[in-house]
């Protein structure tokens, strides 16, 4: 049998009366390329706030590479080798590109109680994240400031970011969110790379990249798993038809570009 | 940044240059004045460039520095009213007794975010100011007259106005640089990393919060360093120095020169200080002007007056 690197069990979180994680129980084996869907307000987002350890579950454990990581903070579990994408957006404005990724190379480069060197010249820092700039195509843009790159180059930004943390398994929420088609295939071209080479959870809307890329496919409905399995079965899936499927294609052209 | 000669390269090299040539010049005009009031300017550029540190670098708004300007003064006050003139012994406790309270005060500050932060920090430098003004064997609501300049054994002399002034420039000098290769170091980038983005800090493995209370030390004790500068140099010290106002009074020289600036501090301190000085030689009311004047700058002057010469550097 294969070890898991990440085991959840009865994950429950509650937001006032609103269950946003209803018992989720998920095992993603070394190398699987998982994508997670469902419809807006199914939770998904939650997950990961909750695998990143930004929320604090109310009951339920995580596990990843056997170790409980349920109560511990979001820089140990990062420490740990997991790794995140924001869905929004969340970077380092006011800082270049290679800088944001340099900074994420600095986290787990030893502790950074070093006060006199140029942290900005130091090569053991920026050429790992050059590297990582460059595996998501954004070399040429490495000494612009953030704030002038565009939406596009955010995500992949965001991807390099978190890769440069060299993390075991990456949790990537909707990259895709707000791009045009042109941006959109660059960034499915991406993910191709990454997958094989790195565990990933995929949070994302595009039905014919989640299809395409992920090994298995878990389904999101109000906060609880409803099928969970590979491509094909969900497709045959009655329950994901009836809850998600029918409807997203109804609106899968109304909703391009508004994430 | 670094190399070329840029407008604000040449602004501060020249307010460098007059700040060394000062004393020539005031002894041959015997210009007393002008060197009390530019040994008070470079001194509480010594305090700002302190707190720069931590609000204009760090985004920590600390309402209470005033209080580490205190407590270095008190510090040098206190021992020399035990006896103990050495400034081989004042100093250090200055500056150790800053940075333990800063230590306190960022343990329970930096937990809070925002206004809660600013209140916190306020609230801590009241409690000093007030726990000042009880201390009746030091003055108490008076304050004290330190009767005897910190002593170095015979090595400097504290009371030679220009060996002093000379002293107080060096240590300005190397604060600014200690501070500019402290935000371009490893650390640094960790505290300018969490005022862009502090969840992004944490999502990519930095326990932030230590970084920034060993940050908030850090500007505690230069500012007590320059406090324990301030009782020699006013051979006074007083609650008033703690008062809420000046902490404020130590965020604008801060923002007027320009927020996470390395000459920001200085600039601001000394065209704050001057022009106060020189308002209040032709009008009782400097505040009138002075006020509309910081408006302006907080209005239209995002980098405070570091940044008109070269543009805004920051976003």
């Amino acid at each position: 049998m294969v070890e898991s690197l990440l085991a959840i069990a009865g994950l429950t979180k509650r937001f006032g009366g609103v269950v946003a994680s209803d018992g989720i129980t998920l095992d993603i084996p070394h190398g699987e390329f998982h994508a997670i869907i469902g419809p807006n307000g199914a939770g998904k987002t939650t997950l990961i706030g909750l695998l990143a350890g930004e929320i604090t579950p109310l009951s339920g454990t995580i596990k990843f590479d056997g170790n409980d990581v349920t109560g511990i903070p979001v820089h140990s579990r990062s420490k740990l080798g997991l790794a995140r994408s924001f869905q929004i957006t969340s970077l380092f404005p006011d800082f270049t590109a290679l800088d944001n990724v340099a900074l994420a190379v600095q986290a787990h480069a030893g502790h950074s109680f070093r006060f006199w060197r140029d942290a900005l010249r130091d090569n053991s820092l920026r050429a790992p994240a050059a590297e990582a700039l460059d595996r998501v195509g954004l070399s040429a843009r490495a000494d612009i400031r953030v704030n002038k790159l565009s939406h596009g180059e955010h995500r992949q930004l965001e991807i390099a970011v978190a890769l440069a943390t060299r993390p075991r398994m990456l949790l990537l929420d909707e990259p895709m969110a707000g791009m045009g088609p042109e941006e959109s295939a660059r960034m499915v071209g991406i993910l191709r790379e990454l997958k094989g080479s790195i565990t990933t959870l995929l949070i994302e809307h595009d039905m014919e990249t989640v299809f395409a890329l992920a090994d298995r496919i878990t389904v999101l409905v109000y906060g609880r798993v409803i099928a969970s399995g590979d491509p094909a079965t969900i497709r045959a899936d009655t329950a994901v038809r009836e809850a998600y499927l029918g409807e997203q294609e109804a609106t899968a052209h109304g909703t391009n570009g508004n994430g | 940044m670094k190399s070329a000669i840029t407008p604000r390269n040449a602004v501060a090299g020249g307010l460098l240059i007059v700040l060394a040539l000062l004393p020539v010049y005031a002894s041959w005009t015997g210009n007393v004045f002008a060197m009390t009031l530019f040994t008070r300017i470079i001194i509480m550029a010594i305090a700002a460039v302190s707190l720069d540190l931590i609000m204009g670098y760090g985004g920590m708004v600390s309402f209470g520095h005033a209080a580490y300007l205190g407590i270095g003064a008190y510090a040098v006050g206190i021992l020399w009213k035990e006896g103990i003139a050495s400034g081989f012994l004042q100093w250090p406790v200055a500056i150790g007794a800053s940075a333990l309270f800063a230590l306190i005060v960022g343990a329970l500050s930096l937990r809070t975010r925002g206004i809660y932060f600013i209140m916190i920090t306020l609230a801590f430098a009241q409690m000093a100011y007030y726990a000042a003004l009880g201390m009746d064997r030091y003055g108490g609501d008076d304050g004290m007259t330190i009767r005897q300049r910190s002593q170095f054994a015979g090595l400097l002399d504290l009371n030679n106005r220009t060996l002093f002034y000379y002293l107080c420039f060096a240590i300005l000098i190397g604060s600014i640089f200690l501070v500019s290769r402290i935000v371009n170091s490893r650390f640094g980038l960790v505290i300018r990393g969490a005022r862009s983005n502090e969840r992004r800090m944490r999502a990519i493995g930095f326990p932030v919060f230590r970084y920034r209370l060993v940050c908030f030390v850090i500007a505690g004790a230069l500012c007590g360093l320059a406090g324990a500068l301030l009782a020699n140099h006013t051979n006074f010290v007083s609650p008033a120095m703690m008062f809420w106002t000046r902490s404020g009074d130590l965020m604008v020289y801060v923002v007027l020169g320009g927020l996470g600036t390395p000459f920001g501090p200085l600039i601001g301190t000394a065209t704050f200080l001057l022009l106060e000085e020189g308002l209040s030689r032709v009008t009782e009311y400097s505040g009138l002007f002075l006020g509309p004047g910081l408006l302006l700058v907080a209005l239209y002057l995002r980098g405070g007056i570091e940044g008109l010469f070269g543009g805004a550097r920051r976003g």
